[in-house]
């Protein structure tokens, strides 16, 4: 029997999300910023499915989460593609220096 | 370091906590066994498992300074993920999380690591901006959204009995979701065409093309 409830789904999805923000605010490497966003997505989608399996029941929280998983790997190419770019472009990654559209 | 120390603090408040749980039952009086099968489930140890799992690695991907160190965070935390799946019976999710963000993201990821620091290069760089800023920002969500998370009355209702969500999962794709389910195949068909045209080297016009005969 499983004594862990909801809430410690929940607060698992809320460190997730924060230390994904904290991810995203600081880092200076565009992949680091990249990885933040993976781990916003998966914080959300860890409260998809716990309130899918505690709160609703049925699957639709786990389809919205497979839809989420299709976006977070599309965002996740088109997000490499422009980094790559962006790396041959200036040299570097830095988020920093790209703050022009061209050279 | 300052980071290092808060990686190291951060585990070991993991650890102490982890071993408290555990003294606590055996003060009660419960012998070793007892303490893993009873009162703690074995399934609720597990979960702190993978629930200290997911945090160690979004934690280090948060506070590395090397980057590839932050990949292979980013990896324990996606399969800490997967695992939390399984234990909310989502053997579908669990498995799509392993093949899509493993096995395609976080290979892309490291593909865009290597590619992009150049392999001779020692220092791979992953500084981080103001650590105190972010730490500021975790002070204002963390507590508001654990405190949202625990004091909230949430309309439970008793969970179903693991099953397999495949069937289900199937049909809600293709009969509820069938719109949104169309409209992502086109996304990735986007994604597709969009990735290559950025990615692409440039030809620059005076360069005669060499590629067509």
């Amino acid at each position: 029997m499983l004594h862990v409830g909801l809430q410690h789904f929940l607060v698992v999805g809320a460190l997730l999300f924060s230390l994904g923000l904290l991810t995203v605010a600081t880092r200076r490497n565009a992949i680091g910023v990249l990885m933040g966003v993976e781990l916003i997505l998966n914080g959300a989608n860890v409260n998809f499915v716990a309130f899918n399996h505690y709160v609703t029941g049925g699957v639709s929280g786990q389809v919205f989460a497979l839809f989420v998983i299709v976006l977070a790997a599309a965002e996740a190419a088109v997000g490499l593609a422009i980094v790559l770019a962006i790396f041959q472009t200036f040299r570097s990654i830095d988020v920093r220096l790209a703050d022009t559209m061209r050279e | 370091m300052p980071r290092k120390i808060v990686i190291w603090v951060v585990l070991a408040a993991l650890v102490v906590t982890f071993v408290g749980v555990l003294g606590a039952r055996m003060a009660e009086g419960a012998v070793l066994p007892e303490i893993i099968l009873g009162p703690l489930g074995l399934t609720d140890a597990l979960f702190y498992l993978f629930a200290a799992m997911t945090f160690a690695g979004a934690a280090t991907v948060a506070l590395s300074k090397n980057i590839l160190h932050s990949a292979l965070g980013l990896l324990a935390a996606l399969m800490g993920t997967g695992s939390l799946y399984v234990f909310l019976s989502a053997d579908f999710l669990a498995v799509t999380q392993l093949l899509v963000y493993i096995g395609g993201v976080l290979v892309l990821i490291l593909f865009a690591v290597m590619l992009t620091n150049r392999i001779t290069e020692v220092k791979i760089s992953n500084a981080s901006l103001g650590l105190v800023g972010g730490g500021a920002l975790l002070v204002a969500t963390v507590p508001v959204l654990v405190f949202v998370a625990i004091a909230t009355p949430w309309a439970t209702i008793v969970p179903a009995e693991l099953a397999p969500t495949t069937r289900e999962i199937g049909n809600a794709f293709l009969t509820r979701w069938l719109l949104p389910f169309e409209l992502a195949s086109l996304v990735l068909l986007a994604t597709l065409i969009g990735a290559v045209v950025i990615a692409r080297k440039e030809l620059k016009q005076d360069e005669p093309d060499t590629s067509v005969s």
